[in-house]
């Protein structure tokens, strides 16, 4: 059953990936790499039950962190195009 | 006999999991416009972590292992729609609009200047 969900889950990678190299928009290539990180979680896992090694997971707890992260850094990014000090009159738009 | 129920059970639920990424992905891949791909990327986001991620709870067994496994289904669930409504949030303030009807004129009523008014009923309402 491991290797049907792998499969599947690989598949489903693959998809998403031609979705995040032939995005017509930003917004669509950054929905794609969240929900290919969210694939790419489970898939670590389902591996880690193929192989008999469920310590993957640790890693897999640790790229559902970094995948967050790395989505609200880009998006925070491409809005403001800075990262760090946002003190500009753009932030009053936001409500 | 319980040990064929667990499996059983479990079976089910990575299967479906598994369909329901698949779905996710398929969506992704071939709908038309950036806010019908939201909800299908929320699909794999939501049904398909849940499901796979139970499957895979109940073939551990009790222990530490499934202690990981809800501490990254729960994880996942917090941040799977914060950073849909992230995106979404995104597109809508950089001015991405929905595809209109084929009936819907241009400048009629949908959208004449969506930008101005869209900002000041959120502020208004915030």
């Amino acid at each position: 059953m491991f290797v049907l969900a792998s499969i599947a889950l690989f598949i489903a990678m693959i998809l998403v990936l031609v979705r995040l190299f032939t995005g017509p928009t930003l917004y669509d290539r950054v929905l794609a790499v969240n929900s290919f990180g969210t694939h790419t979680v489970l898939f670590i896992g389902v591996l880690g039950f193929l192989s008999g090694r469920p310590d993957f997971l640790d890693i897999a707890l640790l790229y559902a962190l970094i995948n967050f992260v790395g989505t609200i850094a880009i998006l925070k990014f491409f809005r403001y195009r800075a990262i760090g000090d946002v003190r500009r009159e753009t932030s009053k738009t936001e409500s | 006999m319980m040990e064929t129920l667990v499996n059983i059970l479990s079976w089910i639920l990575i299967v479906s999991g598994s369909f329901f990424a698949i779905i996710g992905a398929i969506g992704t891949l071939r709908f038309p416009d950036f806010w019908s791909r939201l909800h299908a990327a929320s699909i794999s986001d939501s049904a398909g972590v849940i499901l796979l991620l139970l499957g895979m709870m109940l073939q551990a067994g009790p222990g530490l292992i499934a202690v990981k496994l809800l501490i990254i289904l729960i994880f996942l669930f917090i941040t799977g729609p914060t950073s849909t409504h992230a995106v979404a949030n995104a597109a809508l303030v950089s001015g991405l609009r929905p595809r209109q009807l084929p009936s819907a004129k241009p400048g009629t009523d949908a959208e004449p200047a969506p930008d101005d008014e869209n900002q000041q009923k959120q502020g208004d309402a915030s």
